[in-house]
């Protein structure tokens, strides 16, 4: 076969010219990609396809980058309705975009909550006016986040949420949970739960151990988390229903874990960018950009994070990308509040994780695009023929320094500030057309 | 050697040498404390303010007193803390203040790091008076001084620290400072009352007060505070002064020539007992005196005085 794209619609046509394509699981080598109208027609190399040579398609050249499916975060909180001093729908996608990230899973603690369908549409008619990354909102599992009544999780479902979640006020009640993964059931969506034990963590604003000791800090022990883990895994069990344990951060944790999984429990994780660079001792100074929740770890915790995307006990990166404004990253460590501008940094991290020989580029990629498309069921995340032409191309080897100055988020709150990193995205493109240009 | 630093926040950042420089220099200022007119010009023409977020008359008292012995203009600013939420006017507060041509702030603050953070948006000096759970470095100095008034030498000695050393920054001061000073230090508590690692900080564990006091040559009490009451860190303040009240029984298992310190203010009859607290042992007045010593030291030295 040997077609040839008619250019009646010329300005759809787009190919993109001597990269290296890693669409895991299917691609991995030197190959061209042929979008039309958005979406993909082929990859290989040499195409089977020709294209008329003439200025009604669009050649991008990507020689000595790589290819790959556009980004998916399952985690991120773009902070409108609400918050809109913190980061908006608009500028959460501009960063997302900057960062290779072309779908982002919107968490529901926005003011207000999203817990009804009015703000779930709110959140894709932004996202759509924004013209950048998809928006997937997440709703709410309880009414307000309060823990207590179920919201109203069909209509949230029908509006368009792809998960519920109540992460920043996670479920305590344990009866509340396995009612609404039961619930869930009807509707297929995933559900979301940031393990914490708040009783446990009472008002600890950093890991719990030597650091927290020698800056007298209230800590959060290693067991907030764990308990937590551990309760959804038994609930897991006994509904049947996959519990996904948002941004797992300590050893026992991914210990947990993998054995339940041994075990068939229905049961997928995901970790952040940050849990696997850096450790507590990026708190010292009382840094308020290190201060995180869950918070940074130890070393040891840190290492079997990345055993644990190593052997598919975790499933995917996930950014937590939680923007928050200088004057509160100002106040003092206690004060302040959680979180790190994620979506800009998150690729040449996980790249270190492929420079330090833990993964393999393409299982890196897996992680951010395939698995977690996967896993909430986005149509999103593969280069196969018929797909949603979302790409990402970044330059692997180019060296860069991380400057919160430059990031496109409304926020600067990132600990990682002045680090040089590798790995520098160049194009971004949603459904073939150009959103992030940095070439 | 010469001052160097900015400011005073811990007794982790000081050398052995900066401690030693600060307690000569309140050696030699003490005997102004003697005197009929109480006052050296040292600091004339200087501004000090006090700045507590958390009330504590007896700290604030005491570096109003050092300064105003240095001939220093003292300013005392205790912002409501009931009315605002917490933290959110350090840093405005601290630049008015700083507008005032502050020399030196003292500054007294719930939040561990609070000393720290604010150094880092004033020119002043800024010396911590205590921060969170974290640190009070004048306090441990004080502590240093009145030990080596009384035993000479910190090298060699055995220090127990009795009580919620996790909630205390004079606890963690203490532990650091005379332990970098060669003492062997011991903490003694209900386990919910010490920090995850506290051993790493150099400290020895008991939590049987009759077992921590075996040879011990100095005995630092720390205040309950009543608060901790409701976070099932303690069933109840009598079991807990059943445990851990020293009485003149378990003063007598220390060594003969034991001295008694409490940063104050005392519960009697709960950390302490009256009889102990009154007895020749307690060296609690003087830490007191040397209070005001020390820190005027520090003031003296932080001003660039030396
Ligand atoms: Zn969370």
């Amino acid at each position: 076969m040997n077609d040839t794209l008619s250019n009646h619609t010329p300005s759809s046509i787009v190919c993109i010219q001597g990269g290296t394509v890693i669409d895991p699981g299917h691609v991995n080598g030197r190959a061209d990609v042929l979008i039309q109208d958005g979406r993909i027609v082929e990859v290989g190399y040499p195409l089977k396809h020709s294209i008329e040579q003439d200025d009604s398609v669009t050649i991008l050249d990507a020689s000595g980058w790589i290819v790959a499916p556009g980004l998916v975060d399952l985690h991120c909180h773009l902070r409108e309705p609400g918050f809109e001093y913190k980061e908006t729908i608009q500028t959460g996608s501009d960063s997302a975009v900057a960062g290779g990230f072309t779908s982002i899973c919107a968490m529901p603690n926005t003011k207000p909550v999203n817990d009804n369908a009015a703000i779930t549409q709110f959140m894709l008619t932004k996202g759509q006016e924004a013209g950048k990354a998809r928006v997937f909102p997440i709703g709410a599992i309880t009414k307000n986040s309060d823990g207590e009544e179920l919201a109203n999780i069909g209509e949230l479902v029908g509006a368009g949420c792809v998960a519920i979640s109540d992460d920043g006020r996670p479920v305590m009640n344990s009866l509340v949970m396995r009612r609404a993964l039961e619930y869930a059931k009807a509707f297929g969506v995933p559900v979301v739960d940031h393990c914490e034990d708040l009783h446990l963590t009472d008002g600890g604003c950093m890991n719990e151990g030597v650091v927290s000791t020698e800056l007298g800090m209230p800590g959060i022990p290693d067991a907030s988390e764990e308990v937590m883990v551990a309760r959804n895994l038994a609930l897991a069990d006994l509904t049947g229903v996959c519990v996904h344990l948002a941004h797992l951060s300590t050893a026992r944790s991914v210990e947990l874990v993998r054995h339940a999984k041994a075990q068939g429990l229905p049961v997928s994780a995901e970790v952040c960018p940050h849990h696997f660079s850096i450790t507590e001792e990026a708190v010292r100074g009382y840094k308020a950009n290190a201060k995180m929740n869950p918070p940074l770890r130890t070393d040891e915790d840190m290492q079997a994070l990345r055993q644990g995307l190593v052997d598919g006990t975790i499933d995917v990166i996930a950014t937590d990308h939680a923007p928050h404004a200088l004057q509160e990253k100002q106040l003092e460590f206690d004060t302040a509040p959680f979180g790190i501008v994620g979506f800009e940094t998150a690729l040449p991290l996980t790249l270190r994780l492929v420079d330090d020989g833990v993964l393999s580029m393409e299982q890196a990629l897996d992680k951010l695009t395939r698995a977690p498309a996967q896993l909430f069921h986005l149509p999103v995340g593969s280069l196969a023929p018929g797909s949603l032409a979302d790409m990402v191309i970044f330059d692997a080897k180019e060296e860069w320094v991380v400057d919160p100055e430059q990031f496109q988020s409304k926020s600067r709150n990132t600990p990682f500030g002045g680090m040089t990193v590798k790995g520098k995205v160049k194009m971004t493109l949603v459904e073939g057309r150009l959103v992030y240009d940095a070439r | 050697m010469g001052w160097k630093r900015k400011d005073l926040l811990t007794i982790a950042e000081l050398s052995i040498e900066e401690i030693e420089l600060i307690l000569t220099t309140a050696e030699s200022l003490k005997e102004v404390g003697g005197r009929d007119i109480k006052k050296v010009p040292a600091l004339r023409g200087k501004t000090v303010v006090n700045l507590f977020f958390e009330p504590s008359t007896r700290t604030r008292t005491s570096f109003e007193l050092a300064a105003k012995r240095l001939s220093a203009d003292v300013i005392n600013f205790s912002p409501s803390t009931s009315s605002v939420v917490k933290g959110e006017t350090l840093l405005d507060t601290a630049r008015n203040i700083e507008s005032m041509q502050a020399d030196i702030i003292v500054l007294r603050h719930s939040s561990p790091g609070a000393a720290e953070h604010l150094s880092r948006f004033v020119q002043s000096s800024v010396i911590n008076a205590g921060d969170g759970w974290h640190e009070h470095p004048t306090q441990a100095l004080l502590d240093v001084y009145t030990i080596k008034e009384k035993k000479k030498e910190i090298q060699g000695l055995t220090i127990v620290i009795v009580g919620d050393v996790a909630h205390s920054r004079v606890a963690r001061s203490n532990i650091v400072a005379l332990t970098k000073l060669g003492a062997e230090v011991r903490v003694v508590a209900p386990p919910t009352m010490l920090p995850l690692y506290v051993e790493r900080l150099g400290a020895k564990v008991y939590y049987q007060f009759e077992d921590a006091l075996n040879g011990v040559d100095v005995i630092m009490m720390l205040r309950l505070q009543r608060e901790r009451l409701g976070q099932a860190l303690l069933p109840s303040i009598r079991e807990y002064a059943k445990l851990f009240c020293l009485t003149s029984e378990r003063l007598r298992l220390a060594k003969p020539d034991t001295i008694v310190m409490h940063p104050g203010p005392l519960n009697r009859g709960i950390e302490i007992s009256p009889a102990v607290a009154d007895s020749p042992a307690a060296v609690i007045l003087d830490q007191v005196t040397n209070g005001v010593s020390v820190r005027m030291a520090l003031m003296y030295l932080l001003s660039g005085a030396a």
